[in-house]
């Protein structure tokens, strides 16, 4: 065991698979002498040279597109996109192309490959350096999307997914890389692809996040247990495809439930989660689910801590569920 | 294949405005760019020409019944298509545009599998999810059909990359229109494939027009060919109807690349004597003027005077072939139509590796719901 942050933890997956499989290719801009924007994959162009950790020049569309052309040449590429907010390039390469190749050619080829977006705000980014574009890539038949909440799923999750054979989008709450330090096994672990975990277990109402949201979900389960209220909080993990049955579970103890994301509320995953516990747990609700999220706004910069879903907002959802 | 190319065609840095050529209207080589192929070859690509023709013919009329969707064809650039996949290795790698099942058909992707496409029956290799002439065709390495312009051309250079890092011995060729010039990722290949000296070959097909636009709406450059300058990637203007220059400069560009000398951009200049595709009327936008150039200069008919000028070909050869393709597309069509769609429950399957349950349950739902009256 050593004490590991995200960004440890995440370059620590990286350089055992690359260790372990020389199918695993790391690029992106900035990736590979600096290390990236956020040190993530620092000293692997050194260990592994400049031919698997491959700096590239700034385009998007050019690091997955070639990143597709690489996993059908048998390569496992792990390609970074500095910010969520700048993927939108890379939108037709992701939607038009990773996710149907397998689909539309019945399984003649495939793109295994993963791709690592810093996500989230907390950091006084502003809406080019905060979103949460999940829901995109949610929508999309044939992508995968996996958010950790800390180290130790951080580098599971991440040999999951490089060793999964579909394209994965793996993103890391900036918020979360350096905020916590626990214990991470050294060497080879994996935590399995859409199970999602509870945290914490209550019986009162049922709290789901993911990503920096988890903190903030379980501050609040803490807050309101002096309350006498007891939140089973439940980290997501993989955002799609989604363990809807551990929610369902916990629903049907508690009957009551809470969701909490930073990305905006309106078609975001929250009222997906909640269409389908409507639809499977319906008799067993016993207040109406309610969502915690980012405002229906652009990200803002001054007043970020207004627009995200802090504890201080997921309190008051919780208590009046649990007391409806 | 023993193939002599005059090495020097392609210019090191400087794009060449230069159209290269070796045959002329009547077919007749020139002694200087003739890179002298063997007969065998000029024999099968005239043939994979003309059978691509016969095709187009076919396929038009089966749209025009209803009996299938869609065509889109490639009427006048036969050449630029089949001559350039001829001179690709075996074990090189084709990431197609929406328009060169010529390419793969020359590849020995048996014709049957092309008609159960156009079909969308339980037989085709896509399973009916694709529109028709949206093939995938592993076996002759050439990738799944996609409609997005460009976005194979960065997957291409991807894909060289792979084998350029796996140290194995293949050259990819990705194909687009003069239109995809325009597109992202048409800047992102070349740029990416410049910089990493990436063994690929950019096959533009300027044929003139992106559905309605013609080419000069699409770019001001003065030759498609001059936009490799930018990018350090060197550029080529080839007569695109003449499929003894399209093999010529595709082989030496095949070469350079295995060498490590990097991409080449090949400008093919063609003709689309056709419609965009069996959607489009071109008489709304173009003179038929342009039409009646491009068949003087048909490809296919050229190479036919050049085989007959050396006595390779004959009108009871031609007659015969073309009764004999027709009798293979009959057959291919006949057993295509009478097939059977894809089952309901295979429109869930290949989303993922495995099926996820909420796929699962929604497969359920739907073989097990109402029917719709409609025919597939």
């Amino acid at each position: 065991m050593t004490q590991m942050n995200m960004v440890s933890a995440i370059n620590d997956a990286l350089r055992f698979e690359m260790q372990n499989d020389d199918r695993v290719v790391v690029m992106g801009e900035d990736v590979g002498k600096l290390g990236g924007v956020f040190r993530v994959t620092a000293g692997l162009q050194k260990e592994f040279g400049e031919e698997r950790v491959i700096d590239t020049p700034l385009s998007e569309t050019g690091i997955i597109g070639t990143a597709i052309g690489m996993a059908m040449g048998g390569l496992r590429p792990v390609p970074e996109i500095q910010f969520g907010d700048f993927i939108y390039p890379a939108v037709d390469q992701l939607i038009n192309e990773a996710a149907k190749y397998r689909y539309r050619s019945g399984g003649e080829f495939t793109c295994p490959m993963v791709v690592r977006v810093p996500v989230g705000g907390g950091i006084k980014g502003g809406h080019y350096h905060s979103q949460s574009p999940e829901t995109i890539f949610v929508h999309t038949a044939g992508l995968k999307v996996v958010c950790p909440s800390n180290p130790y799923d951080a580098k599971g999750l991440m040999l999951a997914s490089i060793r999964d054979n579909d394209p994965v989008l793996f993103f890391e709450p900036k918020r979360v890389y350096r905020a916590l330090k626990m214990d991470v096994p050294e060497g080879e672990y994996t935590v399995e692809l859409s199970r999602a975990k509870v945290v914490r277990e209550g019986e009162h109402v049922t709290l789901v996040a993911w990503g920096a949201m988890l903190l903030e979900a379980i501050a609040a389960a803490e807050e309101v247990k002096e309350q006498g209220v007891e939140a089973e909080v439940i980290d997501l993990r993989t955002l799609w495809p989604m363990d809807t049955e551990t929610v369902v579970q916990s629903v049907k103890k508690t009957g009551r439930l809470v969701i909490v994301h930073e990305a905006a509320k309106a078609c975001g995953l929250g009222a997906e989660m909640v269409a389908q516990i409507c639809e499977t747990a319906f008799t067993h609700l016993q207040a109406p689910p309610r969502r915690v999220t980012g405002w229906d706004t652009p990200f803002p910069y001054t007043l970020e801590n207004e627009y995200l879903p802090l504890a201080h907002r997921i309190v008051p959802a919780l208590l009046e569920t649990a007391r409806f | 294949m023993n193939v002599l190319v005059k090495p020097g065609s392609i210019p090191p840095n400087a794009p060449s405005r230069k159209l290269f050529s070796v045959l002329d209207d009547n077919g007749q080589a020139d002694p200087e760019t003739d890179p002298k192929l063997e007969l065998a070859l000029v024999r099968r690509m005239y043939e994979a020409m003309m059978r691509n023709r016969l095709l187009d013919v076919r396929l038009m009329k089966l749209q025009r019944q209803g009996r299938i969707g869609f065509h889109v064809g490639s009427e006048g650039e036969e050449a630029a298509i089949i001559a350039s996949a001829a001179a690709l290795r075996e074990q090189d790698w084709i990431f197609p545009c929406y328009r060169e099942i010529g390419a793969a058909l020359y590849r020995n992707f048996p014709l049957q599998s092309y008609m159960d496409n156009m079909f969308g029956n339980v037989n085709d290799l896509a399973k009916g999810r694709q529109m028709p002439d949206h093939v995938t065709a592993r076996q002759a390495h050439f990738t799944s059909i996609t409609a997005p312009i460009g976005t194979q051309i960065t997957q291409a250079a991807g894909f060289a990359w792979a084998a350029k890092i796996k140290h194995q011995d293949v050259v990819t060729a990705s194909y687009f229109g003069d239109g995809a010039t325009s597109s992202n990722d048409f800047h992102a290949g070349m740029n990416f494939a410049g910089v990493f000296q990436l063994p690929t070959l950019f096959l533009l097909r300027n044929n003139g027009w992106a559905i309605s636009i013609p080419s000069e709406h699409q770019s001001r450059s003065r030759t498609y060919a001059d936009k490799g300058l930018a990018y350090g990637v060197p550029g080529v203007r080839v007569d695109g109807n003449d499929a003894l220059a399209v093999y010529a400069i595709t082989r030496e560009a095949v070469q350079r690349a295995a060498s490590g000398g990097g991409p080449t951009l090949i400008e093919l200049c063609t003709y689309r004597a056709g419609p965009h595709s069996s959607s489009d009327d071109p008489n709304a936008y173009r003179e038929a003027m342009d039409s009646e150039e491009a068949q003087k200069r048909d490809p296919v008919k050229r190479l036919r005077r050049h085989l007959e000028r050396l006595q390779c070909w004959s009108e009871a050869e031609q007659l015969a072939f073309e009764e004999r393709v027709n009798a293979e597309i009959n057959v291919c069509v006949e057993k295509a139509e009478a097939a059977a769609p894809p089952s309901i429950a295979s429109m869930f399957e290949e989303v993922f590796e495995h099926m996820p349950p909420h796929l699962a349950q929604q497969q359920a739902q739907c073989v097990d719901g109402p029917r719709t009256r409609k025919r597939h």
